[in-house]
């Protein structure tokens, strides 16, 4: 067994008494940070073994290189010794030390300038986030309130925006997001008719599947899927434009000039919104549709022609509308939550961040919730 | 300058023609007792100044003290949490949405980064106003919108956008964008900020400018020695530690007069000489 030669610390300290009220601090060896530091702790033992100095110093003969970590552990020293209002002798110190030592300590802390560090408990960090959830239900009512009054404006001629920046928008949340719509409604609508297909097969009853498709397409999954798609793609870009425009102070020059940012920013992203989600979830819907037929044809061997008749007959128009007009809701409740997130960003590049993941949150949070309540309103409706 | 404000209303409640700005009338800027905070928190309190016609009124202090603050509670970013804020005839603070709207329209703000819309070229960031508030034809807008960017010594940058141009002709822009309408109080946030000393000289004389020839009162915030010296005409020097206004008056006759440590040791960066000075002599 090879003996292990331990090679001793390059910082060292150690301890003495000048006499029975001056403790001796002896610092020897290269003080680097990357060694680690020796824990002021050793200091404070000496302090409290009897007899009690009531004095400090140093000797630094013996010590070689120092960068901050000495400069940290006298500093800690220091901070002991006002906590036990002992005198410190630094002159033993080379003096580029105690030029920073100085320095470190020559403007005094500011009273209450200090986080405090508090815990709270379970409860009342639930309590926090109920109460925070319902204020922020309430910031998104508000704020649907202000551009619902934004549209009253619009309809009646008084609504200040440029049409260029609608006509960005519409085809930035329209004709932009075709790729991004194809790809996931059409695999939609594949994964709807396999599974059905799986089940349907077993009871010779494989056409309906062309039946499923259409009906789940049309009535939710197509405005679903869409909203889904904007909240990621279209929230998400509104929170982080607007978020931006509020850090570099371009809402505020808006504002400061007369001009409602509420106008000129946010209703034409709504507007585009709302006008183009219908348009893309009846894309979606015809999407889903090719989808459960290319499974249909591939798998189940029904003809497209079929498939295409069977839809007919299942779907009603009532489905079709019911499905874009939740989509155009939906449309409305991504773009508002969009906004309002950009409208509360903070001051900083990381809050565009934070609140274009919180617009992304919001609007699907309450895309689902809208969804429950039109299942339930449609359901009462015998829609 | 005095305009007319047709939509404050009498008590009434009839709109009535009010000049905001009357010749022989109060000080366009009169704020009176100011409390600043957020939340519980006070920030500045009792703060209490005019700005006369024609003045450039500085509003100074160390970082941090809440020059910035004070300038949102001016433009009506921030609610004051007491005091009131008039301009000429019309109590800022206490004025109904539309009202305020219509007030803003006579400013014109410069803020610390430009804040121009990155999305528009800079003939349309000068001209949107024009077009908000003004009956001119877009040819019009654009050969306005040319002038305001001339007159900053932007000619011929009308289609570039902001992103195009550097921080300091951006600055400029949004100098142009500010006297777009030609406002009766122009207001600048830090104008300095982030530009060459050469730069900085150029803006100065473009507020002098602005203040001869446009006959704007202006208001600036800013702890740039140089520019408090060059064009100010008036100041307050606020302090963090008492939280309010410790001095008044011509930056020049207080770095002469103040018997204020904070406001000497502010106005000679320090009163005695320190290792930056010494090194920049040993230096050369």
């Amino acid at each position: 067994m090879q003996a292990h030669q331990q090679t001793p610390p390059p910082n060292e300290v150690s301890f003495a008494r000048a006499d029975n009220s001056t403790l001796v601090v002896q610092l020897a060896g290269d003080w680097h940070l990357r060694h680690g530091l020796p824990s002021t702790d050793l200091v404070e033992k000496q302090l409290d073994t009897a007899p009690k100095p009531t004095s400090l110093t140093f000797d630094a003969a013996e010590l070689r290189d120092w960068d901050s970590g000495l400069l940290t552990f006298l500093l800690g020293i220091s901070e002991i010794c006002h906590k036990r209002k002992l005198t410190a002798d630094w002159a033993p110190l080379p003096e580029g030390v105690r030029s920073l030592i100085q320095l470190a300590e020559a403007v005094p802390e500011k009273t209450g300038a200090r986080a405090e560090v508090t815990h709270t408990s379970f409860i009342e960090e639930l309590g926090h986030e109920a109460i925070s959830w319902a204020q922020g239900l309430d910031d998104f009512l508000r704020f649907l309130g202000e551009v619902a009054i934004s549209f009253v404006r619009l309809f009646t001629g008084q609504a200040r925006f440029r049409k260029v920046d609608l006509m960005i928008v519409i085809q930035d949340c329209g004709a932009s997001a075709f790729g991004i719509v194809t790809l996931v409604t059409f695999l939609v609508g594949v994964i709807l008719a396999f599974m059905g297909a799986v089940q349907l097969q077993q009871f010779g009853a494989a056409i309906y599947v062309a039946d499923l498709v259409g009906i789940a397409m049309s009535r939710d999954m197509g405005a679903m899927m869409t909203a889904i798609i904007m909240a990621g793609r279209t929230g998400a870009a509104f929170a982080a434009q607007l978020g931006s425009m509020k850090v570099t102070q371009e809402i505020d020059a808006l504002t400061t000039m007369g001009i409602s940012p509420l106008e000129f920013l946010v209703l034409p992203r709504v507007l585009a919104l709302f006008l183009m989600i219908p348009l893309l979830c009846i894309y979606a819907d015809c999407l889903g549709v090719a989808g459960g037929a290319f499974v249909s044809a591939t798998m189940l061997h029904i003809t497209v022609r079929t498939y295409i008749q069977e839809t007919v007959a299942a779907v009603t128009l009532a489905d079709i509308f019911g499905g874009v007009f939740k989509a155009a809701i939906y449309g409305i409740i991504i773009a508002v939550a969009g906004c309002l997130r950009g409208f509360q960003c903070g001051d900083s590049s990381s809050a565009v961040g934070d609140a274009a993941t919180e617009a992304v949150v919001t609007g699907i949070v309450y895309v689902i919730v809208a969804c429950g309540i039109f299942a339930f309103v449609f359901n009462i409706l015998g829609i | 300058m005095a305009i007319t404000h047709p939509s404050i209303k009498a008590s009434d409640g009839k709109p009535v023609s009010v000049e905001i700005f009357p010749k022989d009338g109060p000080p366009p800027i009169t704020v009176k007792n100011l409390t600043m905070a957020y939340g519980t928190y006070v920030i500045m309190k009792d703060i209490n100044f005019t700005v006369k016609h024609g003045d450039i009124f500085i509003i100074m202090g160390g970082s941090g003290s809440g020059k910035s603050t004070l300038l949102r509670h001016m433009l009506g970013l921030i609610v004051p949490a007491k005091g009131e804020i008039w301009y000429g005839n019309f109590d800022f603070t206490k004025g109904e949405p539309e009202q305020r709207e219509e007030m803003l329209r006579h400013f014109g703000v410069l803020y610390q980064g430009g804040a121009l819309w990155s999305s528009m070229t800079l003939a349309e960031n000068v001209g949107l106003p024009l077009g908000e508030f003004t009956d001119l034809s877009d040819e019009e807008i654009h050969e306005v919108a040319s002038l305001k960017l001339a007159l900053v010594g932007l000619k011929g940058f009308e289609g570039y956008y902001p992103s195009q141009i550097s921080g300091g002709m951006q600055k400029r822009a949004g100098l142009a964008r500010a006297i777009a309408l030609d406002p009766e109080i122009l207001f600048f946030d830090e104008p300095s900020a982030g530009l060459d000393p050469i730069s900085s000289r150029l803006l100065d004389d473009l507020i002098l400018e602005l203040r001869d020839n446009l006959g704007a009162t202006i208001v600036v915030v800013t702890h740039e020695l140089a520019s408090i010296f060059a064009i100010g005409s008036n100041s307050i020097f606020l302090d963090p530690e008492s939280k309010t206004v410790i001095a008044q008056g011509d930056p020049k006759e207080l770095l002469k007069n103040s018997k204020d440590h904070r406001v000497q040791a502010f106005l000679t960066r320090g009163a005695e000489e320190n290792k930056a000075d010494k090194s920049a002599r040993d230096h050369g």
